[in-house]
């Protein structure tokens, strides 16, 4: 049975009508203990279903195309550029309910389509010269985690250094708990510092500032 | 499995806010109150913009609104989507991620921004509705996202099983500690005095089997180690503490109006409200206040849009009488 309904599909394939370049999804799953690989994997090709600028590839976390893209855990999906290239833009978990609005502004930004920023903080982007890491925690029933996904994958589509990864927290129960999530969306850099709720891109930047 | 679209949020193409134009009217504020500010102002011919931290406010929070006149049942982000796409049927520009920290009245009202913009405007409109109320008792700061949280549909599903704490008697808490109920597997409801709540949502409370009620009970103190584990709360009826235990707490104890950007260049009465007239007047001539942060009884989301639409028409009437 179709997970999203016609008339939001018509709304998304619109969306998708601004896409520039090619957008390659690779979900990535594993065979045992996975109660949410099989319905993530039917959701996301609903949605690359969409666009013809969407291609889909489905593969095993043992492959070794998920460890090139340093995966460590499914389901996660990973946008690739048009020739294949790694922005470090992941999803770990399903990006469905509200999620599934960072996940279509992910497309967007990937195929060339995104917002412009002020030279100022495109500045401050490029100036990241250390390797950044940062994990946005969200629950699926958040309307702030979205911008706050958004806002990482931006930084780190505009910054190789930087890598980015949304982690739904009910999915990923364990890694929630070690970072002592209870609260969301709660953004970790380079397991260190923290911040809480869909903060600024400023305070993105100023907490990777100050990153030793 | 559902989800919850909402295009508006955030796509490439919306139309900002611009420095160096004078507009007829600058919003500040995209909920209920400013969007609908936005919309009377726009029909009326006015040059208008809205300035906003996010589109949606405080709606955005709640997950079903089922007494908004025309939608039997809805959740707060469909009705805010909604709202969204009727103002952007308008073309109106919608600034958003830019705080506002300062409005100055100087030759044209000046409205200064985190990014250091200035934007300009004939009048404006203040609708910058609330933040949570916090209980303001020992251990709220400290264990503020380790197990105190101001948003249930964010942070409810991370308690499974759990055993959780609602704090508040209002409809938001009450309406809480119905969701949590589905959610944990114990909800404790803790208010300093007695129900504000609908009859119609305290009969849905009423009727659950793993929540426990604590009226006339007053929070004093938060306590934990690395996370929250229990409160301390003073029970009126016996004039003893007690230790509730929980792993978590919402605190829905109501919202105060957000004006620090004011430096008390507008009158506030003793709530910290925007003190306004009928016609959504503040004690500067050209600046209205309306929705949430204004002075006035009964919060609620029509309540909100409506009286942005009444700022929206004082402020079209001032700009047509000339008096900028």
């Amino acid at each position: 049975m179709a997970m999203i309904d016609d008339n939001s599909k018509t709304q998304i394939k619109n969306v998708f009508g601004q896409m520039k370049e090619t957008v390659n999804v690779i979900i990535v799953t594993k065979k045992e203990h996975c109660d949410t690989c099989e319905d993530t994997v039917n959701f996301i090709t609903e949605i690359t279903d969409l666009s013809e600028k969407l291609t889909l590839e489905v593969i095993n976390e043992t492959d070794d195309k998920a460890k090139t893209l340093n995966v460590e855990m499914a389901p996660a999906i990973i946008l690739l550029g048009a020739d294949g290239k790694d922005y470090g833009i992941k999803f770990y978990g399903i990006p469905a309910g509200h999620e599934i609005n960072s996940f279509i502004m992910g497309i967007l930004e990937v195929s060339g389509t995104g917002e412009t920023l002020s030279d100022n903080l495109m500045k401050r982007i490029n100036g990241i010269s250390k390797p950044v890491d940062i994990k946005v925690f969200v629950t699926l029933g958040c309307p702030h985690c979205p911008g706050a996904v958004a806002k990482a994958h931006k930084i780190a589509l505009l910054n190789e250094n930087v890598h980015a990864e949304m982690i739904e927290a009910n999915i990923f129960g364990e890694v929630a708990q070690k970072y002592n999530v209870s609260s969301v969306p709660k953004i970790v850099f380079n397991d260190g510092s923290e911040l809480i709720g869909d903060q600024p891109i400023e305070a993105f930047l100023s907490t990777i500032e100050t990153l030793s | 499995m559902g989800f919850e679209l909402n295009l508006n949020l955030g796509t490439a193409k919306s139309r900002k806010v611009e420095t160096g134009i004078i507009y007829d009217t600058l919003i500040v504020g995209g909920g209920p109150a400013g969007l609908n500010a936005a919309l009377y102002a726009k029909r009326k011919g006015l040059n208008v913009g809205v300035i906003t931290e996010k589109v949606g406010g405080q709606v955005l929070n709640t997950y079903l609104v089922e007494n908004y006149l025309g939608y039997k049942s809805i959740t707060g982000e469909e009705l805010m989507a909604k709202f969204e796409e009727h103002v952007k049927e308008y073309d109106v520009p919608v600034t958003t991620e830019e705080k506002v920290v300062r409005i100055l009245n100087n030759e044209y009202k000046e409205i200064h921004t985190s990014n250091g913009n200035v934007y300009l405007a004939k009048t404006v409109i203040l609708a910058s509705g609330t933040i949570p109320r916090m209980l303001d008792v020992p251990g709220e700061k400290e264990f503020y996202s380790k197990g105190v949280s101001y948003c249930a549909i964010c942070d409810g599903s991370l308690y499974q099983q759990g055993v959780v704490i609602v704090a508040g008697g209002g409809n938001s808490a009450v309406g809480t500690a119905i969701d949590m109920a589905r959610i944990a597997k114990k909800v404790k409801l803790v208010h300093r005095s007695e129900f504000r709540a609908d009859k119609i949502l305290l009969d849905k409370l009423y009727a659950l089997t793993n929540v426990e009620i604590f009226l006339q009970t007053k929070i004093e103190e938060i306590q934990g180690k690395s996370r929250m584990t229990n409160i301390v709360a003073l029970d009126k009826k016996t004039n003893k503490h007690i230790v509730i235990e929980a792993e978590g707490i919402f605190i829905e104890i109501g919202h105060i109006p957000k004006t620090e950007c004011l430096h008390g260049m507008i009158d506030l009465d003793d709530k910290g409200e925007i003190i306004v007239n009928s016609k959504a007047e503040t004690n500067i001539p050209g600046i209205y206040a309306a929705g949430d942060v204004a002075q006035g009884e009964y919060k609620q989301i029509i309540i909100s849009a409506a009286e942005g639409a009444k700022a929206a028409l004082s402020a079209n009437e001032y700009i047509n009488e000339g008096k900028h």
